[in-house]
C-alpha cells in the first residue's frame, strides 16, 4: 500500500472538519475523492502533504508514517500537491514557479526537468520568461501542474485541478492526468466534477460532512443510486 | 552648487536609511511582521564595532565582527521570540517586536550606561575631504554610497537569481504553497533575518561614522525613520525601501540646510503622511487586494 490513512480526524480550532476518515491508495492507482463543499476533501490533502496536524490517527507513506513530519520532508519523499484554487507565485515568472517545484531535487536535474515539462505543456515554454500572474487560467493550472512534476512525484494529489476551466480544458486536464498516471505516477484526485474523476478512477470514495459515506470502484459508485442523485445531477 | 552639494549629502544618509529600511520591509514581506527591534539591532552593531576598536583592534575585524554580531542577534531573536508566535495573531508578534526594542535598550542601558559614547569614526574611515569641482565630498560620503550601491545590487542578485532568494520570494507570496513545494519555510524565514540584519549591520557602522556617537536609544529615532522609509517606499517592495530611504535623506538634509533644522523629524513624518493620504501602498507597494 502507498498512501494508508487512518482514522484520521482533523480540527480547525473547534470545528472538526474530518471525523475519523480512512482510506488507501495502492501503487499505480487513480483514487478519487469527492464530496460536496465543505465536505473536508481540501483538509485531507493538506493533511497528507504535512500542512495540517491531525489530531487523531495518522497517516503512513510507503509504510512510514508521516504525519507529523514537515512539510518540505514529505515533498522529499515523493508526495506532490497541486493544491486547490492553483497557488502558483503570481509574482514569479512561470520558469521560477517551475524552479520552486525543484527545490528538493539535486540542481543538477532542474534543466532535464524543466525541458520535460516543456516538452508536455509546450504553451509553458513559450511563456517561460512570462510572470505566472498573467497566464490564462487553464495555463496556471498547467503550470500547476507542471511545478508539481518537477519534484519527480511518486504519488500526486490533486485538488479540483478542472475548476473553473472550460469544458474542453477540463478535457485536456483528465488526459494529461490519465497520461501521467500511464506514465507510472499514482494519483489521489480531488474533484467536484464528479463524473469526470469517477469516469477515470479505479477506486473512488465519497466524502459527506467530514466522513466517508461510500467507497467502491469508479464504475461502482458511477452507477450507484445515491451518488447518481448527489453528484451527477440525477 | 549648493543644491547638488546637499543632494549627496542627503543621498548619503539616505543610502544610510536604505539600508536599515529594506530590512524592515523583506521581514514584513515574509512574516508581515513590523519588527520594531530592528533599531536596537543598529544600536547593538554600533557598539559591537565601538568597543572592539577602543580595545586596539584593528577595525576591519570590528566590522566584520558588528555585521556578524547582529546576524546573529537577529536571528536569536526570530528563533526565541517570534518563531514560537508563527500562528499567533499578528497583534502578539507585533507587541512581542516592541517588547524585544525596549528589551535591547535596557540591557545596553544597564550593561554601558545610558551616556553617549564616542564613536572612533576616523579609525574606520579616515577623515579627508576631497574638492570636486567646488563639490566637498569627504572620504566617508564615498565609502557610504560605494557600500550601499553594492550592498544593494549584491541584495538585488541574491533575491532575484538565487535558490534562496526565489525561496524568499515565493514564501512571501504564499507560505502554503511554499510548503507544498518542499521549501523549508522555517530556515527560509530564519535566512531574510539575516540578511536584513546583515544590512543593518552594514548600515550601522556608515551611520555612526557619519554620526559619531552610539547610546542605548540610538536605535529608536533612527529606526523609526528607516521604519517610515520602508512604509513610504511599500512596504515589503525592496526597490521601494531603497527609494523611500534615500528619498528621506534627501528631504532631512534639505530641510536641515534651508535652515530649519529642528524640524527635520516633524516634515520625515509630514512626507509619510501625504504620500500615504495620495498612494496608501507607497511608492512601490503592492496595491492592496494584491497582498494577502
Ligand atoms: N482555515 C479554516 N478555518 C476554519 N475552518 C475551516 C478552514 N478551512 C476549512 N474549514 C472548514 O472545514 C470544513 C472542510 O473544508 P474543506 O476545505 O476541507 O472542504 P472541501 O471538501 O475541500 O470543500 P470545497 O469543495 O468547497 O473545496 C468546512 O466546513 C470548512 O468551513
Ligand atoms: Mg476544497
Amino acid at each position: 500500500m502507498m498512501l494508508s490513512v487512518k482514522d484520521l480526524n482533523v480540527y480547525y480550532g473547534p470545528i472538526h472538519a474530518v471525523k475519523g476518515v480512512s482510506f488507501d491508495v495502492n501503487q499505480g492507482e487513480i483514487v478519487t475523492l469527492i464530496g460536496a463543499n465543505g465536505a473536508g476533501k481540501s483538509t485531507i490533502l493538506k493533511t497528507v502533504s504535512g500542512l495540517l496536524k491531525p489530531k487523531g490517527g495518522e497517516v503512513d507513506f510507503m509504510d512510514k508514517k508521516i504525519s507529523g513530519t514537515a512539510p518540505h520532508k514529505i515533498v522529499e519523499l515523493g508526495i506532490a500537491h497541486v493544491p486547490e484554487g492553483r497557488r502558483i507565485f503570481t509574482k514569479m515568472t512561470v520558469e521560477e514557479n517551475l524552479e520552486m517545484g525543484a527545490f528538493t531535487a539535486p540542481s543538477a536535474s532542474v534543466e532535464e526537468s524543466k525541458e520535460q515539462v516543456f516538452q508536455r505543456f509546450p504553451r509553458l515554454k513559450e511563456r517561460r520568461k512570462q510572470t505566472a500572474g498573467t497566464l490564462s487560467g487553464g495555463e496556471q493550472q498547467m503550470l500547476a501542474m507542471g511545478r508539481a512534476l518537477m519534484s519527480k512525484p511518486s504519488l500526486m494529489m490533486l485538488d479540483e485541478p478542472s475548476m473553473g476551466l472550460a469544458p474542453i480544458l477540463v478535457e485536456q486536464v483528465f488526459d494529461i492526468i490519465r497520461e501521467l498516471h500511464e506514465a507510472g505516477t499514482t494519483i489521489l484526485l480531488v474533484e467536484q466534477n464528479a463524473q469526470m474523476a469517477l469516469s477515470i478512477a479505479d477506486r473512488a470514495y465519497v466524502l459527506e460532512t467530514g466522513k466517508i459515506s461510500l467507497s467502491g470502484t469508479g464504475r461502482e459508485l458511477a452507477e450507484s443510486e445515491s451518488v447518481r442523485k448527489a453528484y451527477l445531477g440525477g | 552648487m549648493i543644491v547638488l552639494q546637499q543632494l549627496i549629502n542627503g543621498l548619503q544618509l539616505g543610502s544610510v536609511y536604505a539600508l536599515i529600511a529594506l530590512g524592515y520591509s523583506m521581514v514584513y514581506g515574509i512574516i508581515l511582521l513590523l519588527n520594531f527591534a530592528h533599531g536596537d539591532i543598529i544600536m547593538v552593531g554600533g557598539y559591537i564595532a565601538l568597543l572592539i576598536i577602543s580595545a586596539g583592534i584593528s577595525p576591519l575585524v570590528a566590522v566584520v565582527a558588528s555585521v556578524a554580531g547582529c546576524i546573529v542577534l537577529a536571528c536569536l531573536i526570530e528563533k526565541a521570540a517570534y518563531t514560537p508566535l508563527r500562528s499567533a495573531p499578528r497583534i502578539s508578534l507585533l507587541i512581542t517586536a516592541i517588547g524585544v526594542s525596549y528589551f535591547l535598550e535596557n540591557v545596553a542601558q544597564l550593561i554601558l550606561g545610558a551616556d553617549p559614547r564616542v564613536f572612533p569614526n576616523t579609525a574606520v574611515i579616515p577623515s579627508v575631504t576631497y574638492n570636486v569641482g567646488g563639490l566637498n565630498i569627504s572620504l566617508t560620503t564615498i565609502v557610504t554610497l560605494a557600500v550601499a550601491v553594492v550592498s544593494m545590487a549584491a541584495l538585488t542578485l541574491l533575491v532575484q537569481k538565487t535558490k534562496m532568494g526565489k525561496a524568499m520570494r515565493a514564501v512571501s507570496e504564499d507560505m502554503g504553497a511554499a510548503q507544498m513545494m518542499g521549501i523549508n519555510i522555517n530556515r527560509t524565514i530564519t535566512f531574510t533575518f539575516a540578511v536584513g540584519a546583515a544590512l543593518a549591520g552594514i548600515g550601522a557602522i556608515l551611520y555612526c561614522c557619519r554620526y559619531p556617537q552610539v547610546k542605548p536609544t540610538t536605535g529608536y529615532l533612527l529606526g523609526l525613520k528607516a521604519f517610515v522609509a520602508a512604509v513610504l517606499g511599500g512596504i515589503g517592495s525592496i526597490p521601494g525601501a531603497m527609494l523611500g530611504g534615500l528619498a528621506i535623506g534627501v528631504a532631512e538634509v534639505v530641510v536641515t540646510a534651508l535652515g530649519y533644522s529642528t524640524w527635520t523629524d516633524a516634515v520625515v513624518f509630514a512626507i509619510l503622511i501625504v504620500v500615504l493620504l495620495v498612494k496608501p501602498t507607497g511608492f512601490m507597494g503592492a496595491s492592496m487586494n494584491e497582498k494577502v
